[in-house]
């Protein structure tokens, strides 16, 4: 007997528009509000475009003029350097966190609820707690005599230490998916093989979760080249245009100086550099997962 | 004692900014307060506005992600059709794509059809953001039920339509509600998309709100109004993350998300 959702061409032509039907909002979507802004961002990038006002084409200018504009160059260097700093230091403290947590002894669902915890709150209320709790008048850490956003490089500290604190559970729950996945027989075998904590960590737990690690890898270095909530609420920028991130400096090309044409030429750069970065990294991870 | 003592170390450095901020948000000179709650409530055009607009935003943008979703996983885990291949990996390819890079022509594009400084357009942006996610996981969750269900309806003569709103949308309830925390969690807590769409004060959500109490250029600041306003809005976050912490955690185990 042949099934009911695979018989006579009339039928399936039939199941093919209600398909299409079913998948209209979707493509509109898709269409309206992702394809047709990604053509208008190039279109706008060859352009005059003043936030009021008639746009006229001035091709290349939008592009040509990016190398004279100093803070965005220094906004380049800067957020390399903190996503560097951050992919680090926010791996290391999140596979701690998973390894800590990823065995089923009671109570250990407290644990990864506290940790992850964090992570329900919104990014812009997390920075805004951090505004308070590292404020020396008003926060519990006055009497350490720290001056939390006085300096750059403090500035830059003050912000790591915001972000781990929302973002370690986060990037905890990835690993720990990946540690889950480790077959417990694995761990069995090499034990009883003699091997010892640190044996079993370096030569079967790391290469096991090399997929998983990429793939968190990705979302923090690609969430952090396009850090924006943290650098504007936190910090402002300062001191001194110290913590300016590249896409603060879209913002402000856009709605302080009504230069969208400029700032659209940005995001190309930006969507440029991004799209190819993420190829690179997927193909990376697709060799870690077929290894 | 030794298993537990480093982890509820670490529970406590965790959970401290929280607690610390929900006591600063009911502390003043004379000890417990509610004066910074009374004086959010006033501030600005109220919080009673701002709440409403945030709560308005969510829900357009969970109700709108749960429809196209449900419709376009319905359709791409049971339908062939041309084109659908194209349309599933352009529908991915928003994961790509850095989120000022669209924002800055969005704020042009709502111009042109008249969504601009409208919470009803910016929740439709925030359904695009959510629809690579949204879509994998109902289209996952439509192909895990056994065909076997519904041919036997579509035996009987239902249409298709019925066959999904009385039999498979039981059946994928988990995944709905996966989906529409997702939904709510990103719509309620955004502060980019809002900052940049929305000009009208009186159209803020709360995140921009709040955020621009700290911004006014005259004046000093009062923190403790400001932990109140960042209980507001973490508060609801909080709750619904405790109670739904399971369907959280499956969206992670899906493999498909954005950070």
């Amino acid at each position: 007997m042949s099934s009911p959702l695979s018989t006579a061409p009339r039928l399936r032509r039939a199941r093919a528009l209600a398909g299409w039907a079913y998948a209209a909002p979707t493509a509109v979507i898709v269409a309206v509000l992702f394809i047709a802004p990604l053509v208008l961002v190039v279109v706008m990038s060859l352009h005059k475009w003043p936030l009021l006002g008639p746009a006229r084409p001035n091709f290349p200018a939008n592009y040509t003029k990016i190398p004279d504009d100093p803070l965005f160059l220094d906004s380049v260097l800067f957020t390399l350097k903190y996503t560097v700093i951050i992919t680090v230091l926010l791996s290391a403290v999140a596979l701690g966190l998973a390894l800590l947590v990823q065995d089923r002894r009671p109570g250990v669902g407290f644990f990864r609820t506290a940790f992850f915890l964090p992570g329900a709150v919104g990014f812009a209320a997390a920075a805004l707690l951090f505004y308070g709790l590292l404020n020396n008048d008003f926060g519990p850490f006055g009497f350490l005599g720290v001056n939390w956003i006085g300096s750059p490089n403090m500035a830059l500290t003050s912000t790591i230490l915001l972000v781990l604190w929302r973002f370690a559970g986060f990037n905890m729950l990835i690993l720990l998916t990946g540690l889950q996945a480790i077959p417990v027989e694995v761990y069995e075998a090499a034990r009883a093989d003699g091997a010892n904590r640190w044996q079993i960590f370096t030569r079967i737990t790391l290469p096991l979760l090399r997929p998983t690690l990429a793939l968190m890898l990705i979302l923090s270095i690609t969430g952090s080249l396009l850090a924006f909530d943290q650098f504007f609420i936190f910090t402002n920028g300062g001191p001194d245009n110290s913590t300016v991130s590249m896409v603060m400096v879209v913002y402000r090309n856009a709605f302080f100086r009504f230069d969208l044409g400029g700032a659209a030429a940005l995001s190309v750069v930006l969507l440029v550099v991004l799209v190819a970065l993420n190829a690179v990294q997927m193909r990376i991870l697709r060799g870690a997962t077929t290894r | 004692m030794k298993y537990y003592s480093p982890r509820l170390a670490l529970a406590v450095i965790f959970l401290f900014p929280l607690i610390w901020s929900g006591w600063a948000s009911v502390q003043g000179p004379e000890g417990f307060t509610l004066t910074h709650y009374r004086s959010i409530i006033g501030f600005g055009e109220g919080l009673a506005t701002y709440v409403g607009n945030s709560l308005a935003l969510s829900a357009m943008t969970v109700a709108g992600t749960l429809i196209v979703a449900t419709l376009g996983g319905y359709a791409f885990a049971r339908f062939q059709f041309p084109g659908k291949n194209l349309l599933f990996l352009a529908a991915l390819a928003i994961l790509m794509v850095p989120y000022a890079t669209i924002l800055i022509p969005l704020y042009v594009l709502l111009d042109y059809v008249g969504l601009q400084n409208s919470l009803l357009g910016l929740s439709l942006v925030f359904v695009m953001f959510q629809l690579p996610f949204a879509l994998y996981m109902m289209r996952n969750s439509f192909e895990a039920i056994p065909r076997e269900i519904e041919e036997s309806a579509l035996v009987d003569g239902a249409g298709s339509l019925k066959v999904l709103l009385s039999v498979l949308l039981p059946a994928v309830r988990p995944g709905l509600v996966t989906v529409g925390l997702f939904a709510f969690l990103a719509s309620w807590n955004d502060f980019f998309a809002p900052l940049i769409l929305l000009s009208d004060g009186a159209s803020f959500p709360l995140p921009v709100a709040v955020v621009s109490m700290t911004q006014r250029t005259f004046g000093a600041i009062d923190y403790g109004v400001l932990q109140a306003g960042v209980m507001v809005m973490a508060i609801p976050c909080l709750v619904l993350f405790l109670v739904l912490q399971r369907h959280y955690v499956r969206g992670f185990m899906s493999g498909a998300l954005r950070g």
